[in-house]
């Protein structure tokens, strides 16, 4: 009797066991992917990585993908073009990948675009710009907020007029994305019927913004758009902080890359308050949907060992809902078919720990979801603050918005 | 659109920011100018001190002017076995020495990148004064404290290295060796040990030199990148060798950029500082401060 309890309950324990854990007759799932690891695009991509390994450990906890282990391919592409090619050559032709994910960032990304859609490949896109825009490849989607090519601007520079501004000042870095933005821009500011009093690209190389600065502040704009990059971002505003910008500049900021990462912003301290910027999530009240806290939670504890921005707003939780995504669009068409996958993704609004996602045709976001948000209470060196909400109000989706602008800039900025 | 307010006050910003060129290039005046060994690694010797002016910084609360000071004595040392590691690997060999000189300078640049960036990770450092955000106001001018520190600690240094390459026996065999290295060696002197104290007393003023950076603008491990062309630049504008003529072409090339940047558009300010460099060499090919060879 007592043998045959034993024997019945090893039974039972041991087709539970099978039943809720990965199955281990079959292979695993690969997923493969480039990712900048080293150069300029690294602390980005790191994030962005541990984002989707998180999102790997949770699934293979509840069983991995259609019961097989979900298992990561990833090379480092250096942050650069070139090598992203043969990278995901080497995916598809000797790692033999089952899913591909796009490296961060536009850079990277765009070579590889041809590829997939001479192969037929879906390719789950990671915060590029525009880079299916000439391709029109229909096995795209991306993860990053923008949506319409013009809403970027459109958002910052309503803000604005809202605001009672009229005249608008452009300040942006002489390279691709920072101009590809400022094209934009002014595009928008003529819909909206906002004369531009300046407008100045400068060299990546500029040491010191004082005289750039100077000049800006004699043009009097209303508001003031600036395209800039990190190393960039800190000269502009310590400049601004020192010579001033006038009293009639009612807004400004706008697509400043850096300033949503917690190093860049912890370095730069009480110099951000006023500053309106982009960004993709923030701890504000209204950014919480299921699943979200779970996963700030861990990504905190492992961003420390992973040395890794220990904020992760930007990226990480975009790294993991592309995988919920996949997670999703698989267990719904029940097979691996790309094709499927693609097709599915393009008719139903899924769910996310960064809100529900929606593609349109070019597989770029249906809706604007990019956050125009205002520094507001910053205290230098102090990177825990911006864990706290208030810190960053939303003014930008409506539906999303935690506070009002504070206008002028220089009112803002005390 | 011109404004006569706009260049006076390009032109005072132009002469603050060409002194700070000035203190990132003497360095260089005088491990190049000087002893005609091809530094490239000059900017990375110079980001690396401002990784040090950060850590003391940041870590003991130390103001950046004094921390630069502290590793002086450091970056001395560094400077004496860098100096003797190049000369018995590659000046030693022969007549291509240059050439290879190059390599090894590239070489430890990169290193010296890789190093910082394993240490201190990719992201910006900046450090904290009571002398940096704030700004100096006369009427509607307004110039920030950091660049009029720049200001003064590049004429200081200027002036301490004249003096001493010009007053001192050990600044007097530094110019020597760099007119006639042979001669000095029948004089019964060492040239090498000579050129191997200069090239310690070049990366020395680099404690300085690197706590400027940092206190002009953040640093990242390869920032090094941006000042290769400008710190050349001026060093072979000013005459190779020459203090005061650092100090007047980085015034010079300062100048000439702000008032680019701020009156005929930003893209220009580099091709205009270089066309100026050709130019100068094409009417003075020993620079506007070397003497004819």
């Amino acid at each position: 009797m007592k043998r045959r309890t034993f024997l019945g309950g090893t039974i039972a324990v041991t087709t539970l066991g099978l039943a809720s854990r990965v199955d281990a007759q079959q292979p695993p799932i690969k997923i493969g992917m480039s990712m900048p690891q080293t150069g300029g695009l690294a602390g980005g991509g790191k994030a962005s990585l541990l984002g989707i390994e998180i999102w790997r450990d949770d699934v293979n906890a509840k069983g991995g993908l259609l019961g097989r282990k979900v298992e990561l391919v990833v090379y480092d592409d250096k942050s650069s073009a070139s090598e992203t090619p043969a990278i995901y050559s080497k995916l598809l032709d000797v790692d033999k990948v089952d899913l591909l994910f796009a490296p961060y960032a536009t850079v990277p990304t765009a070579p590889i675009m041809p590829l997939v859609k001479q192969r037929g490949l879906l390719l789950m896109g990671n915060f590029s710009f525009q880079v299916n825009s000439k391709v029109q490849h229909d096995m795209w989607f991306n993860n990053a907020p923008w949506g319409p090519p013009d809403s970027w601007p459109d958002s910052f520079l309503e803000i604005a007029q809202k605001a009672g501004a009229k005249s608008v000042a452009f300040l942006s870095a002489d390279q691709e994305f920072a101009q590809n933005l400022v094209v934009i821009a002014r595009e928008v500011a003529k819909k909206r019927n906002m004369p531009v009093v300046f407008d100045q690209a400068y060299p990546p190389s500029t040491v010191e913004f004082s005289s750039i600065v100077r000049a800006l502040k004699a043009a009097k704009p209303d508001v003031v758009y600036v395209s800039s990059y990190p190393p960039d971002s800190a000269g502009i505003l310590r400049a601004v902080n020192e010579i001033g910008i006038g009293d009639n500049v009612k807004v400004f900021g706008g697509g400043m890359v850096g300033l949503q990462f917690g190093a860049v912003m912890e370095n730069m301290g009480s110099l951000l308050n006023g500053v309106v910027n982009y960004n993709s999530w923030l701890p504000e009240p209204k950014m919480y949907y299921e699943g979200t806290k779970e996963f700030f939670d861990k990504y905190t504890k492992r961003a420390v060992e992973a040395k890794v921005d220990p904020l992760g707003y930007y990226l990480a939780p975009f790294g993991y809902a592309s995988g919920q995504l996949v997670e999703a669009a698989v267990k719904a068409v029940g097979s691996f078919d790309q094709k499927a996958i693609a097709k599915y993704l393009h008719e139903h609004e899924m769910q996310t720990i960064v809100g529900p996602m929606s593609f349109g045709p070019d597989g770029e976001r249906k809706e604007n979801a990019v956050l125009q948000a205002q520094f507001r209470g910053i205290v230098d060196k102090n990177i825990e603050q911006f864990r706290s909400p208030g810190k960053q109000v939303i003014l930008f989706p409506e539906k999303l918005k935690s506070g009002d602008l504070i206008t002028p800039f220089e009112a803002a900025r005390k | 659109m011109f404004s006569f307010d706009l260049l006076l006050d390009a032109v005072a910003i132009g002469v603050l920011l060409g002194c700070f060129y000035a203190a990132v290039s003497l360095g260089l005046s005088l491990s190049f100018g000087l002893l005609d060994v091809p530094h490239v690694a000059h900017p990375a010797f110079l980001v690396m001190a401002s990784y040090g002016v950060y850590f003391l910084n940041e870590n003991y609360g130390i103001d950046p002017l004094l921390a630069g000071l502290l590793i002086t004595p450091l970056l001395f040392v560094f400077g004496l076995v860098a100096y003797r590691i190049y000369y018995e690997t590659f000046e030693k060999r022969g007549s291509d020495a240059g050439v290879r000189g190059i390599a090894f300078f590239f070489g430890v640049a990169f290193i010296i990148e890789v190093l910082l960036i394993l240490q201190f990770g990719v992201d910006q450092r900046s450090v904290t004064a009571s002398y940096i955000g704030k700004a100096w106001r006369i009427g509607d001018m307004r110039i920030p404290f950091r660049l009029l520190v720049a200001f003064a600690v590049a004429a200081a240094l200027t002036i301490l290295l004249t003096l001493y390459l010009s007053r001192t026996f050990m600044g007097r065999a530094i110019r020597a060796v760099a007119q006639d290295q042979e001669a000095l060696r029948l004089m019964g002197a060492n040239p090498i040990r000579i050129k191997q104290w200069a090239f310690g007393i070049a990366t020395a003023v680099l404690g300085i030199a690197g706590a400027l950076l940092i206190i002009v603008a953040p640093v990242e491990p390869t920032l090094d990148r941006s000042y290769i062309g400008r710190t050349f630049c001026v060093v072979v504008m000013a005459g190779l060798g020459s203090m005061a003529g650092t100090l007047v072409a980085a015034i010079i090339l300062g100048v000439a950029e702000t008032i680019v940047l701020t009156l005929f558009g930003a893209s220009w300010a580099p091709a205009v500082s270089f066309g100026m460099l050709l130019a100068v060499l094409a009417v003075r090919p020993q620079g506007l401060f070397g003497r004819r060879s």
